[in-house]
């Protein structure tokens, strides 16, 4: 796509008779690969057309998923990015441009493909997925993630599938996640509480590389040795108090400084400001293909679950495409001790003038549930803690106070147990 | 096979109510609160304490060591634990100046599970016996403070002493170290 190249005006749909034919042979007859529910028809198209789906991440997976999407007939597109464009991003996020350095991903992504796609609706936001709250995240069918780090995807794994009601269908968002690190990468179908989820699998996760810290303080012998002597211990020496930030280039210079110093004490080639910036923000490089590979199989599966013209993956399709092209898709197993979908979500009503030490003895009845020493806190209370000693002392005072002193009505509690290998996540509504 | 359009038609015709709830907990709290639960039975030696006792990310382990070169010691660490864990492992520091081989005088510790060998199955306790362990045989060959490894593979007699002086405040090669018997 050259900058040159006409772009259409916003004309509306009408003047693009028959756009969606290739995506209507779908939608429009049965088939040998169709889903048994599947209805071919208008409503199903109706049904593509106007579904809400998000797309987590404006970067290099999220410039290929919105202008896959797009192009596929989802015309009501939400798009959620923390970052500005860097110029570094430029050679695989073909959505922006030199002169849209320094401006939120999220927005200038949205506008290109809206000004492409005539008819097609983007709705950006400019901050982070925490930012947000389930009535967000709930006006979604279908969510897909292309983010950079576990952490935020545990973050919306975790929220995704916990505000999961079994009662309210409407609350079941199926999560498409996609992933890539250098020429590996992986697509994935989190259906909540029905197959694994995020958190059921990771243990698989490779961490990011670590060195022992006896080898970095005392026998380096390589360059990544010398940065992380500098990031680990020098830093925290210097500036006890200062949090290092890999974006800032006047701590990479310092860090630079000091890794150079200690490598030519060893005899150590190949200390780089690229390599300081790339050891302490643990990049990899990132390859334009294997995103355009993954983002379109994450398309794939939302386009798929959305009109159920075929069986969705099940459920974990990884790419290799460093030594030839090689992918294998095999089913991810539920772990039945997760601690996000594992465990059991429960109801209690109790009268708010009751105690809390009333609260545990009707869980302790509960025959659904065999709980014999459980701990319990709300997302920032510990309000009895079993175990260690000084925690249960400190929160032993909490048993004889009044359930309205602790918590709110419709407060979420989580409820441990060490006979229990999950997790209790309990609703407490009060009865007045 | 999942059909979502009928979930959705589902809804249109009614059922299903439950408004905006409460902030959830994050997987790393539930996990961390089944570790800390299941710590009913500490050895002797060691004691734990919440500065918050709301906040269970942060917490301190105190260790007396009964036998081996540090006995008669109160070693004090503070873990801290990210939104992260246990993906990631806890970070520990010694907030005291001590003698040892593997932990630096500026308290990080080198111990293989805090860092190259950390594992989402290892949780709080597994931490808190390997530092135990530091004490009961501290380890010469990945050494984090180097004259003390040094010390201890060519004169263990020597260690004992340099430990013994150390932990009463006492200094070695002018350098002066925590009191750590009170």
């Amino acid at each position: 796509m050259s900058e040159n190249m006409p772009v259409q005006s916003n004309g509306g749909v009408a003047d693009l008779e028959g756009r969606w034919r290739d995506i209507y042979t779908y939608l429009e007859r049965p088939g040998p690969l169709a889903n048994d529910g599947f209805e071919p028809g208008d409503q199903v198209k109706e049904f593509l057309h106007t579904l809400k789906i998000l797309v987590i991440g404006a970067g290099g997976l999220g410039c290929e998923l919105l202008k896959d999407l797009a192009l596929m007939g989802f015309t009501d597109i939400h798009v959620i990015d923390m970052d500005t464009i860097d110029i570094s991003n430029l050679n695989r996020q073909f959505l922006f441009r030199a002169s849209d350095v320094g401006k939120p991903k999220a927005e200038v992504a949205a506008n290109f493909v809206m000004k492409r796609v005539p008819g097609v609706k983007i709705t950006p936001y400019f901050g982070k997925i925490q930012d947000k709250d389930e009535e967000y995240y709930n006006q979604f069918t279908i969510i897909i993630c292309g983010l950079d780090s576990v952490e935020a995807r545990r973050w919306i794994n975790a929220t995704v599938i916990t505000m999961f009601d079994e009662e309210d269908p409407e609350t079941f968002k199926p999560i498409i996640d996609g992933g890539t690190e250098g020429f590996k990468g992986q697509s994935r179908i989190i259906l909540p509480r029905m197959s694994a989820c995020y958190e059921c699998s990771l243990d698989m996760q490779t961490k990011p590389t670590t060195y022992p810290m006896c080898t970095i303080a005392n026998t380096p012998r390589l360059p990544e040795h010398c940065i992380e002597w500098a990031s680990v211990l020098e830093w925290a020496k210097e500036f006890p108090d200062k949090k290092l930030d890999g974006d800032d280039p006047e701590h990479i210079k310092w860090l630079l400084d000091k890794a150079s110093a200690r490598a030519k004490e060893f005899n150590i080639t190949g200390v780089t400001y690229t390599l300081t910036q790339g050891v302490v923000k643990n990049i990899i490089p990132a390859i334009a293909s294997t995103n355009a590979i993954v983002a379109a199989s994450c398309a794939n599966e939302a386009f798929k679950i959305a009109t159920n013209c075929a069986t969705a993956m099940n459920n974990y399709m990884m790419y290799v495409g460093d030594q030839g092209v090689y992918t294998y898709t095999f089913e991810l197993q539920k772990k039945e001790d997760c601690p996000v979908c594992g465990g059991k979500a429960i109801k209690v009503e109790i009268n708010p003038a009751h105690t809390l030490e009333d609260l545990m003895d009707l869980l302790m009845d509960r025959k659904d549930i065999q709980l014999k020493k459980p701990s319990l806190r709300t997302g920032t209370k510990s309000l009895y803690m079993r175990a260690p000693r000084m925690l249960e002392e400190a929160t032993r005072p909490n048993l004889g106070k009044q359930i309205r002193e602790l918590m709110e009505d419709g407060e979420e509690v989580t409820v441990t147990d060490e006979t229990l290998p999950i997790s209790i996540q309990m609703t407490v509504r009060f009865t007045e | 096979m999942l059909n979502i359009m009928s979930l959705k038609k589902k809804k249109a015709e009614g059922g299903g109510e439950g408004g905006p709830k409460k902030p959830k907990t994050t997987a790393a709290q539930i996990r961390l609160q089944k570790d800390l639960g299941e710590l009913d039975k500490l050895p002797s030696t060691m004691t734990m304490s919440f500065p918050d006792p709301n906040d269970v990310f942060n917490f301190q382990l105190t260790i007396r060591p009964d036998e081996g070169f540090y006995k008669g010691g109160i070693f004090r660490f503070t873990f801290k634990v990210n939104t992260n864990y246990p993906h990631e492992p806890p970070k520990v520091l010694c907030t005291q100046k001590i003698y040892h081989p593997n932990i630096d005088l500026e308290g990080n510790v080198c111990l293989n599970i805090l860092r190259e060998d950390w594992k989402p199955v290892l949780n709080i306790s597994a931490v808190m016996v390997g530092l135990q362990y530091l004490f009961l045989e501290p380890n010469a060959d990945d050494p984090l403070n180097k004259e003390a490894a040094e010390v201890l593979r060519s004169n263990r007699r020597l260690f004992e002493q340099n430990v013994t002086r150390t932990m009463r405040g006492g200094s070695v090669e002018g350098v002066s170290y925590a009191d750590v018997t009170r």
